[in-house]
């Protein structure tokens, strides 16, 4: 057995260039269909990273998915407010440990300012339970305060004490009279809080002081010293994350919220509007997951294609093995090892290259994406489809083999050619 | 070895299906052990398929392949193939060598296929490597050649690579089919007397197949296969 892995080797190295240029396609399918995998993979793992802990997400009605991406993920916005009054009921409410209110809008160089309480940090998990921790810095205290997320801060390049200007909506007019301090850092969590801008919520209301439908009021302005003579209790805000005393009480809670008589209101468990979003997104994947297994087809069958096409200049070849002394069987399994080296070989540089790829665009794709490529080799489910492909390239290599042994079943000792 | 038969056929008949006519049927030839054989055989005589038949390959309608004292069509398809590998070395007329090994693993090929061939091949204690060097040498193919790729030998030269993998571990037999018809006219009588030289030198016995009749001087017995063939202008 060891001669003929040996004599298939040397002779698909004699043809390395049209086997190369085969195991180049192998590859970059294989490439591609591990990398959709590995991308519908973090993305999922990075939404279920993104929030833990809180039981409740309350906001104006809308539809769950929706409510959670703008509160959670800052993706879309809100199309409705909730009453700062409906956020006192909530918290008020005897099975309510704590809530936290959340106003979003305003942005800064791309990154979105999120105005809430300091219970906030005391309160908001990641991960595994994890807290918000300060790399530098501490929480905002005054109005014009802000804490940065960790990649806000890393990309823009700040430290505690610079000033920032924050911008109406996204990236529209500046609130250039009003600038903040940055007074905290947090250490990077790998979710939507490192792209970030925390201020307080009296902030929100303050730089809006003396603006009316989105744009400065002409001729009118109140300067940053003057904001305190005036009430910054906020009138809405865009969302409420919610802690229950006990977890069981969770849908009783949900049920409350939607019977909410003052205005219409949506409580959704994170979990459960995940599990949405993934049916949503579970098609896209599907489809995603399709086109790359095909990409893989077309490969392995350009493979199989390219050992088929050689094997008719190669009956002379295989009567000399014949002749002294391969028996049929060893025929088929030398010419469906070719196949399956290749088949092989495009398997591992396909992880290679994978995992090259994901270590040069990694950051890439989280700076754009938001999601974040954990480096590492190949996780089991990758594991699972490199099986596949390589358990689907044996059989295609069978093909040649199985034709080159009934070839040489015929031809003997003598190919008639 | 004492004077033995070596190839036995009786009442042998072949045919490609079994509806189609019967394209060899030998009443009876033997070849004797240390014999030098010239098996006369135009085109479409059968020679192909008789030499099918030796080589075990091919399986006959009826009749007795009697080979080295063992019945041919009592083996099975596996057992032909390694008696194929231990016993015959096989020489064609042209492009003899794998293209993708060097001359010496070319001549080594039996030995990765007949453990048989290897440990003859080792007698004296020399490794294969050594052996076919030696069998390389004996036919005026000098060391720098050996690790060449054969594409790169001249015809000639590419056949006597082929006679030194023919003869390499001395299998009991040589079946040589028209290793010449490539090589020019006095090219042709030096080949079969360094062929004869070698085979007689290995113990081998050697059945050297051809149509072209000025070949046949030089030989023990000349064997005439269209008239052994009872049905000759069958398919070869």
């Amino acid at each position: 057995m060891k001669h003929l892995f040996l004599l298939a080797a040397k002779s698909a190295w004699n043809r390395r260039l049209t086997l190369g240029l085969t195991l180049v396609a192998v590859t970059l399918s294989v490439t591609m269909l591990l990398g959709v995998e590995r991308i519908r993979h973090d993305a999922r793992a990075g939404f279920a990273h993104s929030v833990s802990g809180t039981d409740l997400i309350v906001g104006a009605r809308t539809s769950p998915v929706q409510l959670m991406l703008y509160a959670v993920f800052r993706i879309g916005e809100a199309t409705h407010n909730m009453r700062w009054q409906s956020h006192l009921d909530l918290a008020a409410h005897p099975d309510v440990a704590w809530a936290v209110p959340l106003s979003l809008g305003d942005s800064h160089r791309g990154f979105p300012v999120l105005g809430t309480t300091p219970a906030y940090f005391e309160h908001f998990r990641y991960g595994d339970a994890h807290a918000l921790d300060f790399a530098a810095g501490t929480r905002f205290a005054g109005v014009f305060d802000a804490v940065l997320g960790a990649k806000v801060a890393a990309q823009l390049g700040y430290r505690v004490g610079d000033r920032i200007v924050l911008a109406h909506g996204r990236g529209g007019a500046e609130h250039a009279d009003k600038p903040f301090v940055v007074t905290g850092i947090l250490a990077p969590t790998g979710t939507p809080v490192d792209r970030t801008v925390h201020v307080a919520l009296e902030a929100i209301e303050a730089i809006h002081l003396d603006w009316q439908g989105g744009a400065p009021l002409p001729g009118f302005s109140i300067p940053a010293e003057f904001v305190g003579k005036f009430s910054l209790k906020p009138k809405e805000i865009t969302a409420v994350l919610v802690g229950l005393k006990s977890r069981a009480g969770v849908f009783k809670m949900q049920r409350h919220v939607a019977a909410y008589d003052k205005e219409p209101l949506l409580a959704v468990l994170p979990g459960v509007a995940l599990a949405q979003l993934w049916q949503v997104m579970g098609t896209v994947e599907q489809a995603l997951l399709a086109v790359s297994a095909m990409v893989v087809a077309v490969g392995l069958a350009g493979l199989v294609a390219v050992v088929l096409a050689g094997l008719n200049e190669r009956r002379r070849e295989l009567a000399i093995l014949r002749s002294v002394g391969a028996r049929p069987g060893d025929v088929f399994v030398l010419l469906s090892l070719e196949g399956l080296f290749v088949t092989v070989a495009g398997g591992i540089l396909g992880v290679a290259l994978l995992a090259a790829a994901g270590a040069l665009l990694g950051p890439l794709v989280q700076a754009h994406y938001g999601i974040e490529v954990a480096p590492r080799l190949v996780s089991f489910e990758e594991l699972r489809l490199l099986a596949a492909v390589i358990a689907v390239g044996l059989l295609a290599s069978l093909v040649p083999g199985w034709r080159a042994y009934k070839l040489s079943l015929a031809d003997g000792l003598t190919p008639r050619l | 070895m004492a004077a033995a038969t070596v190839i036995r056929v009786e009442r042998l008949r072949f045919r490609w299906s079994p509806g189609a006519a019967p394209c060899l049927d030998i009443a009876a030839f033997e070849v004797q052990a240390g014999e030098r054989i010239f098996l006369y055989g135009p085109s479409g005589s059968g020679k192909s398929t008789l030499l099918g038949l030796l080589g075990g390959v091919l399986v006959p309608e009826c009749g007795r392949l009697n080979v080295l004292d063992g019945e041919l069509t009592a083996l099975s398809a596996a057992a032909r193939d390694r008696f194929r590998a231990d016993h015959i070395g096989f020489l064609f007329q042209q492009f003899n060598l794998i293209p993708y090994l060097s001359v010496i693993d070319n001549v080594l090929l039996p030995c990765r296929f007949s453990t048989r061939r290897m440990q003859r091949a080792m007698t004296g204690g020399k490794t294969p490597q050594a052996e076919a060097a030696r069998l390389l040498d004996h036919l005026d193919l000098g060391p720098d050649l050996r690790t060449r790729p054969p594409t790169q030998l001249s015809v000639g030269q590419q056949q006597r690579v082929a006679a030194a993998r023919a003869l390499i571990g001395r299998p009991e037999i040589v079946i040589a089919d028209e290793p010449t018809s490539a090589l020019d006219a006095e090219r042709q009588f030096a080949f079969l007397d360094l062929l004869a030289r070698e085979c007689a030198d290995a113990g081998s016995t050697l059945v050297f197949v051809s149509h072209d009749r000025r070949l046949a001087a030089g030989f023990d017995r000349e064997i005439d296969l269209p008239t052994i063939n009872r049905c000759t202008g069958a398919a070869a």
